[in-house]
């Protein structure tokens, strides 16, 4: 076992500072260590994007990152894009548009669209499709997800253009 | 999954990197993006007890386009490939492959350094650095070196690059015609079943020069020379097509595994290099 080393890393806006050994996983350090359980652990094998996390602005899968490649980092998660209270337009045009339906996959598929979104904020149905490829839902066939984001993207452009 | 315990490193330079690699010998190896090597750690596939990551080594992500060449740095990824406008107006090829490697997250992380050198006869960029001839440099402790991309794959995770070596930056001479690199996958995120890459220059109605390489077709990318001399001085007709795909068929070596039967293999390796060359051809 090699010695445990003192990482930093910002998720969400907190500064966290722990022990861990490097070859931890940042899907369990968010998990198990942070007690952030948004980003999940679907397939542990780098395929279906469940535990996608932003960092320093990149969709990253986080089951497919050492810790100690994280240290210094700022992190994002499900958590840091809204709550129960102040839902981001994504989360609410999912929840509008029936983009889940068991939820698992939910938290990557959002965080990876907030990126998307940021990339290209008028995507058309094709984009979305290419951009959230590396997400895996096996409940509802996408069509929901992409009018989800379709949806999510009219909003926010108009609430960016009502601002102007 | 749980890799094995390993000793970690971030160096700031790469005389940092090469010290490390020259105390632990085959026990280190240099990770850029690390979605080969991690997925690889976690099965406990490849046995890493020197972990060097190189992403704060500076100079590495770097892209030059110059007058007669393009250099790209190890540490770039298909991300900045895909996002770098200079870039894919020189060399569209690059572009069109990178959009078909993997998935975006991916894609943030994957580098073309990691690509070229890890010698994974799957991966895209060692075909298409063959058909560009494009040179790859590695730096060691007896300095730097290039390394034609045509003589630096020798097996399936075997190349030219020592040990003790790190590849830093791949410099291609700008391509010039027309492009295309075809790729048949059975869903995003998989590597090929066949690709091929195919830069061809069209001189009045006459091909001028063609060059052709495939991917996952053998153990090591294949550079057909006789494919593109196949093209040469025709007019890219129906015969010539055939003639080009006969001298691929008779440079590829495919094995049997999920992606099909050899027989399959070589069906798709012919539909795919006619689908590339028609493609480029148009573009020439």
């Amino acid at each position: 076992m090699s010695k445990k080393q003192h990482y930093k890393i910002t998720v969400n806006g907190k500064e966290e500072e722990f022990l861990a050994e490097p070859r931890e996983l940042l899907i369990y350090t968010l998990r198990e260590r942070l007690n952030i359980t948004g980003p999940h652990i679907g397939c542990e094998t780098s395929h279906c994007g469940a535990c996608t996390v932003t960092i320093d602005g990149k969709s990253v899968k986080s089951c497919t990152m050492f810790v100690a490649q994280a240290d210094g980092k700022d992190i994002t998660t499900i958590e840091g894009i809204g709550g129960p209270d102040d839902l981001h337009p994504l989360q609410n045009a999912f929840k509008e548009h029936h983009g889940l339906q068991c939820g698992y996959c939910t938290p990557g598929m959002i965080t990876r669209a907030t990126k998307l979104l940021e990339e290209n904020p008028n995507p058309t149905e094709e984009d979305i499709r290419f951009g959230m490829a590396g997400n895996i839902c096996r409940c509802t066939g996408y069509q929901n997800i992409v009018k989800s984001i379709m949806a999510a993207a009219a909003e926010m452009n108009a609430a960016k253009e009502a601002a102007e | 999954m749980i890799p094995a315990a390993f000793e970690y490193y971030r160096p700031k330079d790469m005389a940092g990197v090469l010290s490390i690699l020259e105390e632990h010998g085959d026990d280190a190896r240099v990770m850029a993006g690390g979605h080969s090597l991690i997925p690889m750690m976690k099965l406990r596939m490849a046995d890493v007890p020197h972990l060097i990551d190189l992403q704060d080594v500076e100079g590495m992500s770097g892209i030059e386009i110059g007058v007669e060449a393009i250099r790209i740095g190890a540490m770039v990824t298909q991300h900045d490939i895909i996002d770098h406008e200079p870039l894919a107006s020189a060399a569209p090829i690059l572009r069109e492959a990178a959009l078909q490697i993997a998935d975006p997250q991916v894609r943030y992380m994957g580098t073309v350094g990691g690509n070229v050198a890890n010698g994974d006869p799957g991966n895209d960029m060692p075909g298409l650095m063959q058909c560009l001839d494009a040179a790859f440099t590695v730096v060691g402790p007896d300095g730097e070196r290039d390394i034609p991309a045509r003589d630096f794959y020798e097996a399936a995770y075997m190349t030219a690059r020592e040990d003790e070596e790190v590849l830093t930056a791949v410099t291609i001479p700008m391509p010039k015609g027309g492009y295309a690199y075809e790729k048949q996958k059975r869903k995003i995120g998989d590597y090929a079943t066949a690709a091929a890459a195919v830069q061809i220059v069209n001189d009045g109605g006459t091909c001028a020069s063609a060059s052709i390489a495939m991917t996952n077709l053998s153990d090591t990318p294949i550079y057909s020379e006789a494919a593109g001399a196949a093209l040469v001085g025709t007019s890219v007709d129906d015969a010539a097509m055939n003639a080009a795909v006969a001298a691929m068929l008779g440079d590829i070596d495919p094995t049997e595994d999920n992606r099909g039967p050899i027989a399959f293999k070589k069906h798709v390796a012919g539909v795919i290099l006619r689908r590339a060359i028609e493609r480029a051809w148009s573009r020439a």
